[in-house]
């Protein structure tokens, strides 16, 4: 087990999703209620809070348990839906780091089970739209660049969706011209990633 | 008394959840289990699966508990609190497709009469429906 590894990656999600809190909440101002930045703020913070506890685990366990203290702490409907989607991955892998057939094989579970979570599927302006294009990437073998453009490539492709899930909903058709603040997060968490697996393939 | 079904009410505000309490209990008086809860872990506007775990167990009734939730997240954050029962309470624990307010006072109504969990349900349910 790569203790330093997991520890990276967990320093690196909360403080991307950190820098990034005012700019989720913003996007979530224009079509939402507002809150997603400070709701993923405190739920990362609080896997922050728990991080020797968790890398303390094997792999799986250290999954589940950040997925649970998303659900328990975000306040949001993004808590279960990222809490999911990381007790899944818990449930679905090994107590070690995965080869990359098991973790695409786990990553389509978890998908799978946001989608259950939040009786929602891709195209509804949602987390789904950046979660199921990388789900599909990861299971052809692309690269780590290409994880990342295919992230920024659905993101963008939320502005001109209309949402049909959601709080974003309620607007219908004025929910057009913005991108999805829960498609962003998603794009945040894979960056940060990317950007610490990219670094240790330099060392 | 116990047999009769629990109502939780699961709103983003507290206010909300309380105001709507108590005009349950002018309805339905002190007769039936009933909790509520509202907020975020901080306290700002939001759910909280904690709090609505501990709702659940302050309502709890052998013969069931129907929740009556508000926005989008207090249905999703339901809706795992329930998973995280124990195996033997989740099947007895329902969200009720219907208005918080006018969806609470009917379900307490019905389940002050002793009505099973699915007629209460149904009855919330006829606000959407009907």
């Amino acid at each position: 087990m790569d203790v330093r590894l997991l520890g990276e990656l967990i320093d690196t999600v909360v403080r991307q999703i950190i820098n990034h809190a005012d700019e989720l909440t913003a996007l979530d101002q224009a079509i939402g209620d507002g809150d997603h930045g400070v709701n993923m703020k405190r739920g990362l913070e609080a896997v922050l809070a728990a991080r020797e506890e968790l890398l303390a685990k094997p792999l799986n366990e250290l999954l589940k348990g950040a997925g649970m203290q998303l659900v328990m702490k975000v306040g949001g409907a993004s808590g279960p839906l990222y809490g999911t989607l990381f007790m899944t991955l818990g449930k679905s892998l090994g107590a070690t780091l995965p080869d990359r057939p098991a973790l695409a094989g786990a990553f389509s579970e978890a998908v799978a089970a946001v989608q259950a979570r939040g009786k929602s599927q891709a195209g509804q302006k949602t987390l789904l739209d950046v979660l199921v294009p990388l789900q599909e990437a990861l299971q052809r073998g692309e690269s780590l660049p290409g994880l990342r453009e295919v992230a920024a490539t659905a993101v963008a492709a939320t502005r001109d969706m209309q949402a049909t899930r959601g709080r974003a909903s309620f607007l219908g058709e004025r929910s057009i011209g913005h991108i999805d603040p829960g498609a962003r997060s998603s794009q945040i968490i894979l960056n940060a990633v990317v950007d610490v697996l990219e670094a240790r393939h330099d060392d | 008394m116990t047999t009769k079904v629990g109502i939780v009410i699961v709103s983003h505000s507290h206010e909300v959840a309380s105001g709507t309490a108590a005009m349950v209990r002018q309805m339905v008086g002190e007769d039936i289990p009933l909790a509520f809860c509202g907020g975020d872990p901080d306290g700002g506007l939001g759910t909280d699966v904690a709090k609505i775990l501990a709702a659940i167990e302050a309502a709890w009734s052998e013969a069931g508990v129907a929740l009556l939730v508000d926005l989008g997240g207090a249905e999703t954050n339901s809706e795992m609190a329930i998973e995280m029962l124990p195996e033997a309470r989740r099947h007895r624990v329902v969200i009720c497709n219907a208005p918080i307010v006018e969806g609470a006072v009917m379900a307490a109504t019905e389940a002050w009469s002793g009505a099973s969990l699915d007629e209460v349900r149904r009855t919330a349910e006829e606000l959407t429906n009907g």
